[in-house]
């Protein structure tokens, strides 16, 4: 278990090496810089700020200085927002993306597990039916379409009551997460609802069930005990690409609720060519990515003792 | 009794074991499948109609060009009223002027705001009583009344004459409700706490002459003031430019099915390759091969599609979209691969694989015959849910602005247009995303059909 752990966090730390290292060619090999901005300079002046940043440098020794000072956690300044370090950047704004993560994977996650459930219970009955066909829908809805209608939603809501009952966008107080929360979660849940609904299927015609029935348990308990424990384990596999799924989606998310995530951040920073804000944001983002696989992965081993891990 | 006579030699029956009916093909069988299955059928008639849409709708003799503009009509929802009122060409308009009355503050509201003429799109004049003591008056336009909070809306113009009462707005009117606020001023020019209201709704007026060069009208001769003519029809409305609906829906599937179909299409081909390579090689080549596609997995994926289409971005003047799919077959490759991969690890412990080699096959042969074949199934099954995924993000990039350029008019950009207008003209919005939806919907929906009709194993439960 020990092993396996090291051995996964060392090739964890090897993919966000290679997703530094692919980064760093991928945004130097787009024409031009960040220095190039709408203002004139000289030539000497150009000369100076190059030697300043290390531009003149070959490509090489500038991606050995970078990946030299990321191993410290130094990301360096942002070249768009000046005096304004790249780790305060992260600081200030990943909490925010990352806690509309959590809420949204927190409602998939639970809502895919109970509609699930219930879709299974209640196999081709209306339950069933109308959950799937809703299930359906959240799969082929874009998550900007659900953020629009969403925010209409809430618009026409407020109106209605006269009194603010959700905020239509911002960041900041509990009321303010529900919304964006719920319209991040809902494609993920939808998801997790199918996948919960096949493997409840599957367990409820197995044999364990069978005897757990024919020994006269009460249904609750069967449902509690038996079912849904380990129908669950399927869902918690595709936790952790759903979590890269949800921070993703945040995106669209961040940018119609105007929320202050890393998101826009990016966006903007990809717009500019602000080279150390697309670096941090994309080896923070790719780390944490891998770091909860590997989270989930371990997980899984530890609720499901028939997983070996090796 | 004999017994020659009880014994009798058999007739031997060598017709027990004739197939009777023409054996199924692998794909017949499939498709048999498919067709029994309703939903699946129903999708599959949907991405045909869809494909017509796309090739065929262009051409319709109601279908305008996709990008001509239609002044008359911008953001019209639709089945909007279309007629429009025969006016004589717009002359300037003098105004209302009166003897400023003197005197001392607090200003007061207008007693009455009035109309002048009739308010029609060409210009809404409006006059008012003048205030006492009041040094000029500003002039203010909403779509909504301004009670409760105030909302007086967009200021038009400051007439910074006492003895004028009276404006004239020409800005953009559209053929709906509007309200003007007047404002009086003090002699500082700041607003004094009141303001009066008038309630106007514009009607749509052209003139003969706009008429017939727009094509509505045979000649001037034609046509009196006063008489009614019909502007272009626009099937879906326009949008906040004033272009048709329809034919940019129509135009937009071109990027986004073409996005959507070309992209898995190619990724696949680079899995089936790479996959292939490395299951059958196998060994230290196979390890080294999946590691690295492990790593490009683990890139995150919309980061890098924004950094690639930026990358790959050649002209100002380019469309976006092979960027685009450049991007998206860099990064989508290896599930592709890795699938592949499994299947010929699989495949090659196979009893008929072992047969054919047994008969002298060489491994081209295996590949080619029996291997490709026989993984056809599942990867037909990866490319339809791959289509969905791969709209969905193009349809994501163009919506934050990463995607498609415009004017090159894709489903994602006219969300990403139609939102902003969301609250006042919302089928900006609801026609291109029920088009990504369908389309999507039904592309899951024949991959599911797919899979039950191909894939014995991977049958759902349903």
């Amino acid at each position: 278990m020990i092993l396996y752990t090291i051995k996964r966090l060392i090739q964890g730390v090897i993919t966000v090496w290679f997703i530094a290292t692919a980064t760093f060619f991928a945004m130097h090999g787009v024409p031009g810089d960040p220095l190039m901005t709408d203002k004139a300079m000289s030539e000497e002046v150009r000369k100076n700020l190059d030697a300043h940043y290390g531009f003149d440098q070959p490509k090489w020794k500038q991606y050995g200085i970078y990946i030299g000072h990321m191993v410290q956690g130094d990301f360096g300044i942002s070249f768009a927002q000046e005096n304004r370090r790249v780790n305060d950047i992260l600081w200030e704004h990943f909490p925010v993306s990352a806690f509309l993560g959590i809420l949204a994977i927190t409602f998939a996650g639970l809502g895919g597990i109970l509609f699930g459930a219930l879709t299974a219970r209640y196999r081709n009955r209306m339950p069933d039916i109308v959950i799937m066909f809703l299930v359906i829908l959240g799969i082929s809805v874009p998550s900007f379409v659900f953020a629009a209608l969403g925010q209409l939603a809430l618009v026409k809501l407020n109106a209605f009551f006269g009194t603010s009952i959700l905020p239509v966008a911002g960041w900041g107080t509990l009321s303010h997460m529900i919304a964006p929360s719920l319209v991040l979660g809902l494609g993920t849940m939808a998801f997790l609802t199918r996948l919960m609904r096949s493997s409840m299927l599957e367990i409820v015609s197995s044999d364990y069930v069978r005897t757990a029935r024919s020994k006269g348990l009460p249904t609750t308990r069967i449902f509690l005990r038996h079912e849904l424990r380990n129908a669950i384990l399927p869902v918690v596999t595709v936790l952790g690409p759903s979590i890269a799924a949800i921070t993703t989606g945040g995106f669209v998310v961040e940018l119609v609720f105007a929320i202050p995530g890393l998101g826009r951040y990016f966006v903007q920073a990809v717009q500019q060519l602000d080279y150390t804000v697309i670096m941090g944001t994309t080896v923070f983002y790719g780390a944490f990515l891998v770091f909860m696989v590997i989270v989930v992965d371990l997980l899984y081993g530890l609720i499901d003792p028939r997983v070996r891990l090796e | 009794m004999n017994a020659a006579l009880s014994f009798r030699p058999i007739v031997a029956e060598r017709d027990v074991e004739v197939i009777s009916r023409p054996s199924l093909s692998y794909w017949r069988d499939a498709w048999i499948r498919l067709k029994a299955n309703r939903r699946a059928l129903v999708s599959l008639y949907i991405v045909i109609a869809l494909g017509l849409f796309t090739v065929v709708g262009p051409w319709l003799p109601f279908v305008p060009n996709h990008s001509a503009q239609d002044l008359d009509q911008i953001s019209s929802p639709p089945g909007a009223d279309r007629t429009a009122t025969i006016v004589e060409p717009y002359v300037p308009w003098s105004g209302v002027t009166v003897n400023a009355p003197g005197g001392q503050a607090p200003l007061e509201a207008p007693a009455s705001v009035s109309l002048a003429g009739e308010a029609t799109t060409q210009a809404v004049r409006i006059f008012w009583d003048p205030v006492r003591g009041a040094h000029g008056y500003r002039i203010y336009r909403n779509i909504a009344h301004p009670a409760p909070d105030d909302a007086l809306g967009m200021p038009l113009a400051d007439v910074l004459v006492p003895s004028r009462v009276s404006f004239e707005d020409r800005l953009d009117i559209k053929p709906q409700e509007y309200f003007y606020s007047v404002v009086p001023l003090d002699r500082n020019g700041r607003e004094a706490p009141v303001y009066a209201t008038l309630d106007v709704s514009a009607i749509r007026v052209i003139t003969a002459e706009e008429a017939v060069k727009r094509g509505l009208a045979g000649s001037t001769a034609d046509l009196a003031i006063g008489d009614q003519v019909e502007l272009k029809l626009h099937v879906l409305g326009t949008d906040y430019l004033g272009r048709d609906m329809l034919a940019r829906l129509m135009h937009g599937a071109r990027v986004s099915l073409f996005i959507g179909i070309v992209a898995p299409f190619l990724f696949i081909l680079v899995g089936i390759l790479y996959g292939s390579a490395a299951g059958f090689v196998g060994g230290r080549v196979d390890q080294v091969l999946m590691r690295f596609a492990d790593f490009v997995v683990a890139l995150p994926f919309l980061l890098f599609m924004i950094l690639f289409r930026i990358l790959f971005k050649i002209e100002g003047g380019d469309s976006g979209i092979a960027p685009m799919l450049i991007a998206m077959v860099i990064l989508s490759w290896p599930a592709a691969a890795r699938l592949v991969r499994g299947q010929i690890l699989q495949i090659r412990e196979e009893g008929y694989i072992s047969a054919s080699r047994l008969l002298g096959a060489k491994t081209p042969y295996l590949v080619l015959r029996h291997m490709i074949p026989n993984t056809m199934g599942v990867i037909l099954v990866t490319i339809t849910f791959a289509v969905p995924s791969a709209i969905f993000t193009e349809a994501f990039l163009s919506f934050i602005g990463m995607g498609v350029a415009p004017p090159t008019p894709s489903w994602g950009s006219m969300c990403n247009e139609g939102i902003k207008t969301m609250l006042t003209y919302p089928h900006e919005l609801i026609f291109p995303a029920l088009f990504i939806s369908i389309t999507v919907l039904a592309f899951n929906l024949l991959g599911d059909g797919l899979r039950d009709a191909l894939d014995a194993r991977m049958r759902s439960q349903e």
